[in-house]
């Protein structure tokens, strides 16, 4: 751009872009490989020239000008090219010539990011590092009246229960009266949530199964996964794995077709089945699977036509309030299974999460509440939805908690904990602390991603292009040139590994506490943080 | 870790021989506090089993507001043991002004009423006397219970007996349990000395109960006003026994069941395998997950040990026909019934619960993995 034509507003530097490609020219044989991988073409074989003065201390001779042209790698500054930083060109190059690096300062794309009146879609996270699950430690150590229990050696009965369990007097009375009792599932502590088929890929989806059916029958932990919306292949329906599934249904009912024409056929009930009110991520919103993703088998599993974008209605249409809705769908639900399998909503983390809870509570069949909080990923969402909306996952849980111990049905509706649990790592450390302010236990999606198949996404806006199928991983792409990139024996392999560890951790945070043979839901005498305020909000010991 | 001695006899026996044993395992507790319960009374009490007794501190004040209080709900005296302590104070122990043991003719309008009926309001008078009491600490009250004394205060157990006076003739009974503390997680305080009582059932426990807090905010919300307390995490215990036993209908069998259900190998090939799930699974938060040796009464005057299934050492059930004696460490049991015969010593395992019913002719071993009485 020549320096006296006028400016567009849009025109970006690469100062203004999140994400700045470093490129070395010494290194780089120009290979190519960079650019062919990059999944947002943000970068280009470029020309560059580049005009040498040679001044000289004789007058005339060897004074002159050299003009030289060389190669070498360009970053666009157009918003729909700008580097997302999944540094899938590092990755790949060779010679270590490339890599992208965070811009330190605000990036102005920001203001840019909506073209076409559009406001910017994207999939991933909330790109807020902070986490009050992390500040919580756990203060009560047992160390002297008693020999504290070794996590390596000791047995462990760490199970939590999925289902509505009745107060010890009315299951009693039932027993006896030999009336009917609602289903319940002793099940691992950690859930992997919905993440569906169709938002994830065919190998990814694959490998989370093979991983889960692996730590059920060889492994012996009762481990159970979402589908999320959209359907389960026919071909898992049909098999004995199905008990290891927790079937969701949401708003837009993708998929359930195909599932009721199964129900005949099924040879196990499913674990569960989770109704969808709401996601942490984007709360108030329904699900969204864009065209991108949503190809031929995505489209014949979900009922649909192959191309278009699959939104969900905010709230299931079919029912006019919330208290209907929680009646009337869990009640066909439960009765399409003959009133064996448990069923149970998944909401937002909200102030009103309590209304619904409350609801609940005086509905036998209702078999838990599973909530999410903010930090909960997503695979499309507004920008606004996702880092403006929602409420933080643990004092949402708390104040559940502490409302069913006033009634005295704390240990009758099992709440679940879902939405940026270990999103700085520290899985273990998140569970238990969740646990211990109330939850029975904790769903997963990101961190699976992350641990099992390599996602690169961070709380740093990286990569957050789930949402338009170019996942540079193959994690959730539908394009079988993406997602052949991910052998699914290995997510397999790395589920296993990832469950297997988390199961150590946790020993290790329970077995120092003196727990072993009770998961310590609600042992809130446990918890400490460095903060007068958290502490107070969460009736936990402030410890500095 | 607590010391614990309990023992039933068929003679009624004074209270000194349990606090011989406590003396004996004295290396085991620091002397910061003792419980006493006596219960199937002897003595002056013989006469009188239907009369509720009230036992506890109270201030000159505190004896005061109690008579007004009492003659109120019209509750006559009918006999009274007042532990006049010496003037000259003893390091360690704190000064209080009278130790009150006593039985009253229960009121006329009582006479219709209904054992349960009974239960309920004597229960409700404790808690609103402790109550009364709380502000001041005038008035503490241990219990209200026809048949039974408690006597609890800071201090040694044997300093305390000698101070106390509690080798008295009129001090006597056939069932004693009690109770030198050691380290207690949280304040000492009075009430958190064992043994606890509520409604004719009583527990002491050694070990710590890590599990306190769920279980303590299940109990809270189960609308018995009697489940209260809790200033030590030890309470509970008594509270799941009485839970277990008059809430669920279960045997005694069954309590351990709920505190320290089986796993699952051991429970799929239970004879009661579906019962015990369902029990496993709406007690849930009344697994204890101790380590912990737990010795009980229960109304009829049987007495029973069960342990946590960590327990790594076991406390000891020995004894003869007539005379058996509840101990957390064998010295006690052997300085209280040297001339037993201790081949046939029991220390209850992990699956055992060690009953003397209230024949004292033999122990009993309820082993978890036998067929139970189901109350259905």
């Amino acid at each position: 751009m020549s320096s006296n034509r006028s400016l567009e507003p849009s025109a970006l530097s690469l100062n203004d872009l999140p994400w700045q490609v470093k490129f070395s020219n010494d290194r780089c044989t120009l290979c190519g490989q960079c650019t062919a991988v990059c999944p947002v073409k943000a970068i280009e074989l470029g020309v560059f020239r580049k005009r040498t003065l040679k001044p000289s201390i004789r007058r005339q001779a060897d004074q002159g000008v050299a003009q030289d042209v060389f190669y070498g790698i360009r970053q666009k500054t157009d918003v729909a090219h700008a580097c997302i930083g999944c540094a899938m060109c590092t990755l790949v190059c060779p010679n270590d010539a490339i890599h992208p690096e965070k811009n330190p300062g605000l990036d102005r794309m920001k203001f840019h990011i909506n073209q076409q009146g559009v406001p910017r879609r994207r999939g991933g996270r909330r790109n807020a590092a902070g986490s009050i699950l992390d500040r919580i430690k756990f203060t009560r150590i047992s160390m002297l009246t008693d020999p504290a229990l070794d996590a390596g050696r000791h047995e462990f009965e760490m199970r939590t229960l999925l289902g509505r369990v009745l107060s010890p007097r009315e299951n009693m009375k039932r027993l006896k009266e030999k009336g009917w009792i609602p289903p319940v599932r002793e099940i691992y502590p950690l859930i992997i949530g919905g993440m569906s088929f169709g938002a994830l890929s065919p190998t990814m989806w694959e490998g989370l199964q093979m991983g889960v059916a692996y730590l059920n029958e060889e492994m012996g932990m009762p481990v159970r996964m979402c589908t999320g919306e959209g359907g389960c292949p026919p071909r898992l329906l049909r098999s004995r794995f199905l008990k290891y599934v927790i079937l969701q249904i949401a708003s837009g009912y993708f998929g359930w077709d195909e599932i009721i024409h199964a129900i005949p056929h099924m040879k196990e009930d499913p674990c569960a089945i989770e109704i969808k009110y709401g996601q942490g991520a984007k709360p108030g919103d329904g699900g969204l699977l864009m065209w991108h993703k949503v190809n031929k088998l995505i489209a014949a599993i979900r009922g649909v036509p192959a191309g278009v974008s699959l939104p969900s209605p905010p709230t299931h249409q079919t029912q006019y309030s919330i208290e209907e809705s929680v009646a009337k769908m869990i009640l066909s639900m439960s009765m399409a299974w003959g009133f064996r399998v448990p069923v149970y909503p998944k909401i937002s983390a909200s102030s009103t999460s309590l209304a619904v809870l409350n609801n609940l509570t005086r509905n036998d069949y209702a078999s838990g509440l599973a909530i999410d909080g903010e930090d909960g990923g997503t695979g499309a969402a507004y920008t606004v939805s996702m880092d403006h909306m929602g409420h933080p996952i643990a004092s949402c849980i708390r104040d559940n908690y502490l409302n069913l111990i006033k009634i005295g049905k704390q240990n009758e509706i099992p709440i679940f904990a879902g939405g940026g649990i270990g999103k700085n790592g520290n899985l273990a450390a998140n569970a238990a602390a969740l646990i211990m302010l109330g939850a029975s236990g904790v769903q997963i999606g990101k961190y699976v991603m992350q641990a099992a198949a390599g996602c690169v996404g961070t709380e740093e806006d990286r990569c957050n292009v789930c949402n338009v199928g170019i996942c540079p991983k193959g994690i959730t792409s539908q394009d079988p040139r993406l997602y052949r990139r991910l052998d699914p024996e290995d997510v397999a392999e790395r589920v296993v590994d990832l469950f297997v560890s988390f199961d150590t951790e946790l020993k290790k945070i329970v077995a120092p506490l003196g727990r072993s043979t009770s998961l310590p839901i609600g042992m809130s005498d446990a918890l400490g943080i460095d903060d007068v305020a958290a502490a107070q909000r969460l009736s936990i010991k402030y410890v500095v | 870790m607590c010391r614990l001695f309990a023992l039933t006899s068929r003679d009624p026996v004074s209270p000194m021989l349990a606090i011989k044993a406590l003396d004996v395992m004295k290396e085991g507790h620091d002397g910061s506090g003792m419980g006493l319960l006596l219960q199937d009374l002897g003595g002056p009490f013989e006469e009188m089993k239907e009369a509720p007794i009230l036992s506890g501190i109270f201030s000159e004040e505190g004896i005061r507001r109690l008579d007004l209080f009492m003659m109120d709900l019209g509750f006559l005296t009918k006999y009274k043991i007042s532990l006049k302590v010496p003037k000259k104070p003893v390091e360690g122990i704190p000064r209080r002004d009278l130790y009150l043991i006593r039985a009253y003719e229960l009121p006329e309008d009582w006479d219709n009423l209904s054992k349960d009926d009974m239960a309920v309001r004597l229960s409700d008078i404790r808690l609103k006397i402790r109550e009364m009491g709380e502000e001041k600490k005038d008035m503490m009250v241990f219990s209200f219970w026809p048949d039974t004394i408690m006597i609890k205060e800071i201090g040694d157990p044997l300093l305390l007996a000698g101070y106390l006076g509690l080798d008295r003739k009129e001090l006597k009974a056939r069932i004693i349990m009690a109770q030198g503390r050691q380290n207690t997680n949280y304040a000492i305080d009075l009430y958190a000395c064992h043994p606890f009582f509520i409604k004719g059932y009583t527990t002491m426990t050694n070990g710590e109960n890590t599990a306190f807090i769920p279980i303590r905010d299940f109990l809270t919300s189960r609308g018995i006003a009697a489940y209260t307390g809790y200033q030590s995490d030890s309470e509970v215990f008594a509270h799941i026994l009485h839970y277990s036993l008059v809430e669920l209908g279960l045997g005694i069998d069954g309590y351990k069941h709920v505190i320290t259900p089986l796993q699952e190998r051991d429970l799929a090939v239970h004879p009661n395998a579906g019962f015990l799930s369902h029990l496993k699974r709406t007690c849930r938060s009344l697994i204890i997950d101790g380590p912990n040796c737990v010795i009980g009464t229960l109304p009829d005057h049987s007495l029973f040990m069960v342990q946590d299934r960590k327990k790594l050492r076991p406390g000891v059930v020995g004894g003869k026909p007539g005379l058996y004696g509840f101990s957390s460490e064998i010295c006690g049991l052997d300085a209280v019934i040297p001339d037993r015969d201790k081949s046939r010593d029991i220390q209850p395992m992990h699956l055992d619960t060690a009953i003397v019913g209230p024949d004292r002719q033999e122990v009993t071993i309820c082993r978890q993995t036998e067929a139970l009485n189901l109350p259905l």
